[in-house]
């Protein structure tokens, strides 16, 4: 509630003249806006350089038969991310399957029915708050003690992977989930209940299709983050020269970022142009969901 | 919420079977069902804590202060040693570097965006950054290993090596740019525009009002995205496995090949390593090490972000 300390020294100890007396050096102003300028400038520079690269280095390789074909150790030309993209395929629908229910019940819950001041409530937010900023790496240790080995042994499958990925961007989905169902007016639910609508009527019938715009936006938000994940799927044990694709959810499982991961570190120079590709794939894959995402919270916005 | 009190609840005049209160199984069954969705976010905290704690006691009951007393690292060899040391080098020695090219370029795109640009120009970059948060960084470590090292370094001409701390703090830095450019923009746009009108009135100018108006009231916000910025860099794991390479190292020569905390970890979760093994042990060690870390780090900066809300809000 106080102004902050520099404007007061401005104001109250030297009044006007420190400002006065740098006025007028036009080229100290304009240096510093062109300094500002070419910190933005390098920043986004360096991100087009990196796309312009990927997009030289991997064009090439990107064929029909690059979507078809299993990588191979040898032979480049014959190498393709056909698993690599059923295991991604795979690993996301656990995770959406994972993440839509338990994500949109916490929002329900901590919006509808969670005293927002309660000990429990305040608990949970620093909590969520606190699990978005634990490294992804993180998560896929906590994958390899409880789901991989440990007390469910999953073995390193499709199941594990996909729900160590889900456990790591489920506050994301809490967090839009929240911010969708707060953003219902409460009179919505004032008019149903008044209706003689139960709770769960009111928020299963008039709350949630209301809300589902925001919610969707931030479940695509959640998988894109989860599709480029790479670290946990490593600890878990994802494999980098899968040669036949996932069939189900207990199967062993190649992922687009695990592959790209495989050929970078490859010593063959060949593999960079392979990897480059697979980039070209994956960043089609999150560009779209990215623009889908924008779409639906322009398309659906409402204005209560 | 209020209203289904109202209705269920019964008021208290006392009006008939209105005040009438039955219970709903269903509805209470439903409740109990989210509460448990509600409570997998808490247990996976403390999933976490138990993985991490289980199998790290007793990997420090068999190394015990050596973990900090000894400056060598290779819990995998036949003669294990168990000295984090240089693990920690490599870690801050390389988001160093990140920081140095993240906080410049990061702070001074948020001043830029904030106080230069016009709302068009931000209404188109703001977004861009905002994709590029979600860029993967197994894409930054291809970047940095098949063309930063190469390409730049080495047409250069320094002496690099083909794994080394210079590519993959550079590029961490400009994998973190727009995670810091993004939350101190906001902080920055969040300061109410009569103080900056309040110094224009004075006669100061642009770049007066952005460095000695704007900047100091968002500090707090600006200071939570650095120290998140820090915090990326600590956790990250794939530019550094690729680009920085697996050799533990004390030195501080930033052309040489550095094992980070996440790296060891990374490379050392092969499966090559039997649960119970000194080896597996050692990766749940450093996952502690680095979650404590990044948990210190992301307080502080939560609370440097409650302070600016509670100023202008």
């Amino acid at each position: 509630m106080t102004p902050p300390p520099p404007v007061e020294a401005a104001t109250v100890r030297m009044p006007g003249t420190q400002f006065v007396r740098e006025r007028g050096n036009r080229l100290k102003e304009l240096g510093f806006a062109a300094l500002l300028l070419i910190a933005l400038g390098i920043a986004l520079l360096t991100l087009l350089v990196l796309l312009l690269d990927v997009a030289i280095e991997g064009a090439g390789s990107l064929s029909p038969e690059f979507f078809t074909d299993t990588p191979s150790r040898v032979d480049p030309s014959s190498s393709g991310i056909a698993p690599a993209i059923m295991g991604t395929i795979w690993l996301m629908i656990v995770c959406a399957a994972f993440i839509i229910p338990v994500g949109v019940a916490s929002a329900i819950y901590l919006e509808e029915y969670a005293n927002r001041e309660s000990r429990f409530a305040r608990f949970v937010e620093v909590n969520v708050q606190n699990l978005a900023a634990v490294p992804s790496i993180v998560y896929g240790v906590l994958g390899l003690a409880f789901l991989v080995r440990g007390p469910l042994s999953l073995g390193n499958v499709v199941m594990a992977g996909g729900l160590t990925l889900g456990l790591l961007v489920l506050p994301v989905v809490i967090v839009a989930g929240r911010e969708a169902i707060r953003a219902v007016p409460p009179s919505i639910r004032e008019g149903s209940m008044a209706l003689g609508a139960t709770r769960w009527q009111t928020i299963w019938k008039q709350v949630l299709p209301a809300a589902i715009p925001g919610i969707a936006t931030g479940t695509i938000l959640a998988l894109s983050r989860a599709i480029g994940e790479t670290a946990p799927l490593i600890v878990v044990g994802a494999t980098a020269f899968a040669t036949t694709a996932s069939t189900g959810l207990f199967d062993q499982f190649s992922a687009l970022p695990i592959q790209i991961f495989g050929w970078t570190a490859d010593p063959q120079e060949e593999f960079k142009a392979l990897a480059a590709a697979a980039i070209l794939v994956l960043m089609a894959i999150l560009l779209s969901m990215n623009a889908i995402a924008i779409w639906l919270r322009n398309r659906y916005e409402q204005n209560w | 919420m209020e209203a289904g009190t109202q209705v269920t609840g019964g008021t208290p005049g006392g009006l008939g079977p209105l005040g009438v209160k039955r219970r709903r199984w269903g509805e209470e069954v439903i409740r109990a069902l989210l509460f448990l969705a509600t409570a997998i976010s808490v247990l996976t905290t403390i999933g976490i804590l138990v993985a991490l704690l289980t199998e790290s006691i007793p990997f420090f009951q068999e190394v015990g202060t050596k973990f900090f007393t000894e400056t060598e690292w290779s819990p995998l060899f036949s003669d294990p040693q168990f000295g984090i040391w240089p693990l920690l080098n490599g870690t801050f020695l390389i988001t160093g570097i990140a920081i140095l090219v993240a906080i410049p370029l990061g702070l001074g795109s948020a001043v830029y965006l904030s106080e230069y640009a016009s709302p068009r120009v931000r209404k188109t970059v703001k977004p861009i950054l905002e994709v590029l948060v979600g860029v993967p960084t197994v894409v930054f470590g291809y970047f940095a290993l098949a063309f930063v090292t190469p390409e730049i370094l080495q047409a250069l001409g320094i002496q690099v090596n083909i794994y080394n701390a210079l590519s993959a703090g550079l590029v961490m830095g400009i994998m973190i740019v727009p995670t810091i450019a993004s939350i101190s923009e906001d902080a920055m746009r969040a300061v109410p525009g009569g103080l900056r009108e309040g110094a224009y009135g004075m006669g100061a100018t642009k770049r007066q009002v952005a460095t000695r108006v704007v900047f100091p009231a968002a500090i707090s916000g600006i200071v939570a995205a650095c120290v998140l910025g820090v915090s990326r860099g600590v956790g990250e794991t794939m530019i550094v496995l690729l680009a920085a390479g697996l050799q533990p190292n004390l030195g501080i020569n930033p052309t040489d090949g550095y094992a980070t905390i996440t790296t060891f970890m990374g490379s050392a979760a092969d499966g090559d390593n039997p649960a119970g093994s000194i080896g597996y042990e050692s990766i749940f060690a450093c996952g502690l090490i680095l979650f404590v870390l990044t948990l210190i780090m992301n307080m502080i900066a939560i609370r440097f972000v409650r302070k600016y809300r509670e100023v202008y809000e």
